[in-house]
């Protein structure tokens, strides 16, 4: 997937202001950055949901499937009807051994008939995902996936998007987590009021911040990233 | 085509899960519209009247010494009212005062006599007395109402009593005839026969005396011939305005067609505003708006979904309630196919409301109480009849009302129920202008609902 320029408006307000990077197979990418940093926006747009003001997205054959921040999907229908109802919109040849197969990948199957607003908050952010995948996309876009996961749900959740990743699906997600990005994404992007900063592996954006901020790169990743963009104004 | 119908099948399931909430959807509406539909087709109770008849039994009422037949002006009053028959005043007053009764009306002891002197040389003046409890405006206004009416429409019976009375003795005088007085029988000669008699003894007269007689005889014969105009204009004098209604226009359905289409309407208005009001909204407040419109569903087939749905659910609600309604109410079932044709097209043009009105707000709550907000008002200022308020006031309701779909809808209903009332035509056009109208807005506002 390939962005190129990328340049959105609100009114006065430039949410991006000419984003430009690219993710290949198997790759999971961290959009990480500040609150407004324009994370949400660029992922919307990479998801088709809304189109930028300039520059342009190149999506690879295949669906890109999308899953937003709050969960998708009715609260009040079991785990399988929401799979179902998704896969028969998706128009599955076989909706029904689309449910299985994304039951299996979540491991819900025993939770199948179960009210998804009964389930937990990672049960349901796992139903959220599964649905994005139902189009069986060449990329696949989070949008904070792990907010309002306890550690051992997320733990869980990564596993299973590390997992998706393994199988070539390029994984494209945003998150407040920096220490989440650092040990999921492959590589990172960071944004910082619309601008992308950074493009490449938390290795190599701690030894930008050595030669910055030595006193910062070798703490915690957090405190590395937060040295860059101090030092960068942000 | 296929996504709506899969999305359909979701939105059935839901409601199938929240069956407190589908009874509450269901039910609620058709208990306002029950109610309403009593309400209106209940002319109001019979108020309760304290009744005190102190006139003396066997007293009658009689013009120059002459009784007349009975007036049953007692009668008369207590089919219009409740009649609580008391002994004597103070314990009208008390019903009066406890609100166990409305008013309390005495017919004092001299009542009759004084009527009996208004053919007197020294008339007074027959009063009756009214105990009020004025403890509210609409009370006292209820109580004035009925009881003048009430009054009038006694003094109007005796005045025409007394008219035929008089119009009798009239009869008598130019006729001839017997008299009843005092137990004797009085032959009254009467002016007919007196001029006849003169006629006939003219002749053998003197020739000096005839004139004068002949004089009489022409003074006899112009006083029958005016007496005669005389009797109906007595009559008239008892009610000199006579009331000719001619019906120019409005052709009104009986009171049950009414409360029916009344109820029905209300009934479907609610349903359908507020499942796809809600329903529009629920999309929004699970997140799934987005996910459903990047390539799922169109906008425009997701607003024809909950269109779709809300005709659905409320033809078989209005429908159930509209045969229920016939076991009590002889409605045609010969007009089932207007029923169905009013329901659907009023069904879409309210759904298309609803949805407007669905795209407006983020939680299916707020939606509701949105749709209550708005249609309630609307179902009835659809209601209030030309005349209830000023012109200008009448004008801006039929302008306001006239752009939701509620009005057009109970025209429609009320059209297909009765064959007599007004065409159905132009209730369904007006409808299918509104139904385009609203699913323009519901489309506009959806691009917000994407964009938030």
């Amino acid at each position: 997937m390939r962005a190129t320029d990328v340049v959105k408006r609100f009114g006065e307000r430039e949410a991006l202001r000419g984003v430009s990077f690219e993710a290949g197979p198997g790759e999971l990418v961290a959009i990480i950055g500040p609150n407004g940093a324009g994370k949400t926006t660029l992922l919307s747009i990479l998801a088709g949901i809304s189109s930028p003001d300039e520059g342009g997205v190149e999506a690879p054959d295949g669906a890109v499937g999308w899953v937003p921040q709050q969960a998708a999907l009715y609260r009040r229908l079991t785990v399988e009807e929401n799979l179902l109802l998704f896969a028969r919109l998706e128009e599955h040849e076989d909706p029904a051994a689309a449910v299985g197969e994304m039951l299996e990948l979540t491991g819900l199957q025993e939770r199948r008939g179960e009210i998804v607003a009964r389930l937990s908050g990672g049960n349901q952010q796992r139903i959220n995902i599964a649905i994005g995948l139902l189009s069986r996309p060449a990329v696949l876009l989070l949008d904070e996936p792990s907010v309002g996961l306890d550690p051992r749900q997320r733990a869980r959740l990564w596993e299973f998007v590390s997992g998706l990743a393994g199988r070539g699906t390029t994984v494209i997600f945003s998150t407040h987590d920096i220490q989440e990005a650092e040990r999921y994404g492959g590589r990172v992007l960071v944004l910082a009021d619309g601008e992308s900063l950074f493009d490449g592996s938390a290795e190599e954006l701690r030894r930008a911040v050595r030669g910055e901020a030595p006193e910062s790169a070798d703490r915690d990743f957090e405190t590395a990233f937060v040295a860059y963009l101090q030092h960068r104004g942000h | 085509m296929g996504g709506v119908r899969w999305l359909l099948l979701k939105d059935l399931q839901i409601l199938r899960r929240s069956p407190l909430q589908a009874v509450l959807l269901i039910a609620y509406p058709i208990l306002i519209a029950v109610l309403a539909g009593f309400a209106i087709s209940r002319g109001p109770e019979d108020p309760r009247i304290a009744f005190v008849n102190e006139v003396p039994p066997n007293t009658r009422i009689d013009v120059g010494g002459a009784e007349l037949p009975k007036a049953n002006v007692k009668e008369q009053i207590c089919a219009r009212v409740e009649c609580v028959f008391v002994g004597d005043r103070a314990e009208a007053l008390e019903k009066v005062e406890s609100g166990d009764v409305l008013a309390a009306l005495v017919l004092p002891a001299d009542l009759v006599n004084k009527i009996n002197s208004l053919s007197t040389l020294t008339p007074g003046v027959p009063e009756v007395e009214i105990l009020v409890n004025e403890e509210n405006a609409l009370k006292a206004e209820l109580v004035d109402d009925r009881i003048t009416t009430l009054l009038a429409e006694a003094n109007l019976r005796i005045a025409r009593r007394i008219g035929n009375e008089g119009g009798r003795y009239l009869g008598l005088i130019v006729n001839g005839g017997r008299f009843e007085v005092l137990g004797e029988t009085i032959p009254i000669l009467g002016l007919q026969a007196s001029a006849r008699i003169l006629e006939t003894v003219t002749p053998a007269l003197p020739p000096r005396l005839r004139p004068s007689l002949e004089e009489v005889t022409e003074f006899a014969s112009q006083a029958r011939d005016n007496l005669d105009v005389a009797k109906p204009l007595i009559d008239r004098l008892a009610q000199p305005i006579a009331v000719d209604k001619v019906v120019v226009g409005g052709e009104s359905p009986p009171l049950e067609i009414f409360a029916i289409a009344v109820a029905a309407t209300l009934t479907l208005a609610f349903v359908v505003v507020l499942l796809v009001a809600g329903s529009l909204a629920l999309e929004r407040e699970e997140n799934a708006f987005p996910r459903l419109t990047r390539g799922l569903v169109s906008s425009s087939g997701l607003l024809a979904e909950k269109v779709l749905l809300g005709v659905a659910i409320g033809l078989i609600v209005t429908l159930l309630m509209l045969l229920g309604m016939k076991v009590f109410v002889p409605l045609e079932l010969g007009r089932i196919g207007y029923w169905l044709l009013a329901i659907v097209v009023a069904a879409a043009a309210l759904g298309a409301a609803g949805a407007a009105l669905g795209a407006a707000a983020r939680e299916v709550r707020a939606v509701s109480l949105l749709a209550f907000m708005v249609t309630l008002p609307i179902a009835f200022l659809s209601l209030v009849p030309s005349g209830a308020v000023g012109a200008g006031a009448f004008d801006a309701i039929r302008y306001l009302t006239a752009l939701f779909p509620f009005k057009p809808a109970l025209e429609a209903i009320q059209a297909a129920l009765d064959a007599s009332g007004s065409g159905i035509g132009g209730p369904l056009l007006h409808l299918a202008v509104l139904f385009v109208a609203y699913a323009l807005i519901a489309r506009l506002a959806l691009r917000r609902f994407a964009s938030v």
